[in-house]
């Protein structure tokens, strides 16, 4: 057979773990001017990738690389210039707007709310793309908010104002909502800004083993190159608009690929489990001793 | 966890609704000749139980004189306050109110050019009203904005430097066209509900029922974009229609009400706020809520304006702006702290 004919799932041939072939991202290319001043015409260039059922991707590139636009065309909102973002077989941008919101759930940097919210409101807004007119909520919809509240261990939180809990409540509530939507694909924009060290770890393995265990695609854009490489099956590599690299942390990790692509200095290990670290240079390094500590 | 049930709903707007229906009722003993609630009452259920006749000095007070300002009240109230709460979740602000972002004047203006061309209130007058408030609104927005994004100090300051500047407008007019009936345009600029109507009450109450159902149709939209527009489109909400329909029913709204009462200010702001402290901030309980309550207040202004400086009057708008621009004070230092 001409594997030229083949559909681009099989050719890396089936030996995944992760399950099907969810989210099929082909050549795909953005091109707009932003509205704002100064602001000059940004691109994204032909960008392909897969990502597997119960996968988790990692989007990852300095500012202005493109990781925004990216997410914008994986979340449907604008429709890809050439080439196609495919969802189980079908194209993003021709979603529906409600059946896209059953499907993809987006989890942005945190917006300010307007009129104070209890917890449950606030997640119970995930249910929104299911309901009928006035969509008054079901008891069922109360099951789901409970279950995804549950999932990301804010249970306690439930009754409390939106206003009065810490960052990293805060961050795991919104991950609520989006798993109140059901979704099929989970899109993150930097979710573990803000957080500190132990929030931030404690998110990806929570967003792991929702990936595992619930058979979501996950995919977060992220500065993180160290937890990207703890966490992420594939790393997706951005810089000046052209995807660079894409592959398993251990492909992409390439000393003088990351150097190029953030402009500073720093070195790739490999630690004993195989995976890839990515040491920073801060210091100058001085030959002679620091006096006074002789 | 308490969501929003069809029971609540018919609960708290019934609860309303016999507020307002004991406000209407003391509206209608009080005034210059005072008329007593039983009797009022009596005469009312004989009328309509036995079709007894009502006795004639009722019939002046209660159905010539009264009762369609109350009726009037209760349009304007729940126009306005409806159109307020629509303008909040619009603009995504909520000290947005038709008065404060120069809505009404734009309105009045609108209407004001259309008795200068037309002489006497036509049905000319709500629809030029309408474009008033429609191209108003477009304007302060545009205005408001900052490096593509709506700002909500800047929105503010250009709609209240935009009703300074239409005020002054529909002054010179005023003044330009000496001869005309002066104290009957002076209340496009304080508000008064004693001017008589451009078109039959019932076709007034069947466009401002309308365009409540249509902003109705949105009020679960509505929650989600308060979390943010990009938000709101991620759970599947079709934002650009939304804010068509908000926009157009909200402008149809201020229209309606300002060219038949003039610009009363600060119900939109008011009413929609102390609803949301009662109830809380869920649009499809907001909107009937918040139209219910916008009829009490103004009744309850009317009322006020009738009987505290009696045989005189005030202008209502006077009564809702002395309650109305304080608390918009407050609100908006609290806002800044």
């Amino acid at each position: 057979m001409n594997p030229g004919t083949q559909p681009v799932a099989t050719l890396r041939g089936p030996a995944t773990p992760h399950g099907a072939v969810r989210l099929t991202v082909e050549s795909a290319s953005y091109s707009y001017t932003p509205v704002g001043r100064k602001a000059s015409a940004f691109s994204l260039e032909a960008t392909t990738f897969q990502a597997h059922q119960r996968e988790l991707i990692a989007v990852l590139g300095p500012n202005a690389s493109g990781k925004s636009t990216l997410l914008r065309l994986l979340s449907g909102l604008v429709k890809p210039l050439s080439g196609r973002v495919q969802l189980d077989g079908h194209e993003v941008s021709q979603l529906e707007p409600r059946t896209r919101a059953q499907r993809i759930a987006v989890v942005h940097q945190e917006s300010p709310l307007l009129f104070p919210m209890r917890v449950w409101e606030y997640v119970l807004l995930g249910r929104h793309p299911y309901g009928r007119t006035l969509r008054l909520e079901t008891p069922a919809d109360l099951d789901i908010v409970q279950q995804s509240l549950t999932l990301v261990a804010a249970a306690h939180l439930r009754d409390r104002w939106m206003g009065e809990i810490s960052g990293g409540e805060k961050q795991r509530v919104v991950l609520a909502r989006a798993l109140a939507q059901q979704p099929l694909l989970l899109l993150l924009d930097e979710p573990t800004l803000h957080l500190d060290i132990a929030a931030q770890v404690e998110l990806l393995r929570r967003l792991r083993r929702l990936a595992a265990e619930g058979r979501y695609t996950v995919i977060v854009v992220t500065h993180e190159l160290n937890l990207a490489a703890e966490f992420a099956d594939q790393v997706v590599l951005l810089h000046r608009g052209k995807p660079l690299r894409v592959g398993t942390p251990a492909e992409v990790y390439r000393r003088d690929l990351l150097q190029q692509v953030f402009a500073t200095e720093l070195d790739v290990e490999t630690g004993a489990d195989g995976l890839p670290r990515v040491r920073v240079r801060g210091r100058e390094r001085f030959d002679a001793p620091q006096p006074g500590t002789a | 966890m308490k969501p929003l049930t069809p029971r609540r709903l018919v609960l708290i707007c019934g609860g309303l609704l016999v507020v307002l229906l004991a406000v209407v009722l003391l509206s209608l003993k009080l005034g210059a000749v005072p008329i007593s609630i039983t009797d009022l009452v009596m005469s009312l259920w004989n009328t309509a139980v036995h079709g007894a006749p009502l006795p004639s000095e009722y019939r002046l007070f209660i159905f010539e004189l009264r009762l369609p300002r109350i009726l009037l009240g209760i349009l304007v109230g729940a126009s306005l306050a409806v159109a307020g709460a629509g303008f909040q979740a619009l603009l995504r602000n909520p000290l947005a109110d038709p008065y404060v972002l120069g809505v009404s004047s734009g309105a009045a203006l609108g209407a004001i050019l259309s008795l200068v061309i037309a002489t006497r209130a036509t049905i000319a007058t709500p629809v030029a009203a309408f474009a008033g408030a429609g191209a108003t609104i477009a304007i302060v927005y545009l205005l408001g904005r900052r490096n593509g994004q709506i700002d909500s100090y800047t929105l503010l300051l250009a709609g209240i430097i935009t009703a300074s500047f239409l005020s002054a407008v529909i002054m010179f007019l005023m003044t330009t066209l000496t001869g005309r009936d002066l104290r009957g345009m002076a209340f496009w600029l304080m508000g008064d509900l004693s001017t008589p109507l451009p078109v039959e009450m019932k076709w007034l109450f069947i466009v401002a029922a309308v365009a409540v159902g249509f902003i109705y149709t949105t009020a679960a939209d509505l929650n989600l974009l308060l979390t943010g527009e990009q938000e709101a489109v991620h759970l599947g909400v079709d934002v650009k229609r939304v804010k068509l329909v908000v926009y157009v029913s909200a402008s149809l709204l201020t229209g309606l009400a300002v060219s038949v009462s003039g610009a009363i200010g600060y119900v939109g702001l008011v009413v929609p706020h102390i609803v949301r402290l009662l109830f809380g901030s869920d649009y499809r309980l907001l909107i009937p809520a918040t139209a219910i309550g916008g009829a009490i207040a103004v009744v309850v202004a009317d009322t006020l304006a009738r009987i505290v400086v009696a045989p005189t009057e005030l202008p209502v708008g006077a009564m809702t702006a002395m309650a109305g621009a304080p608390l918009f004070l407050y609100l908006l230092r609290r806002r800044l702290q």
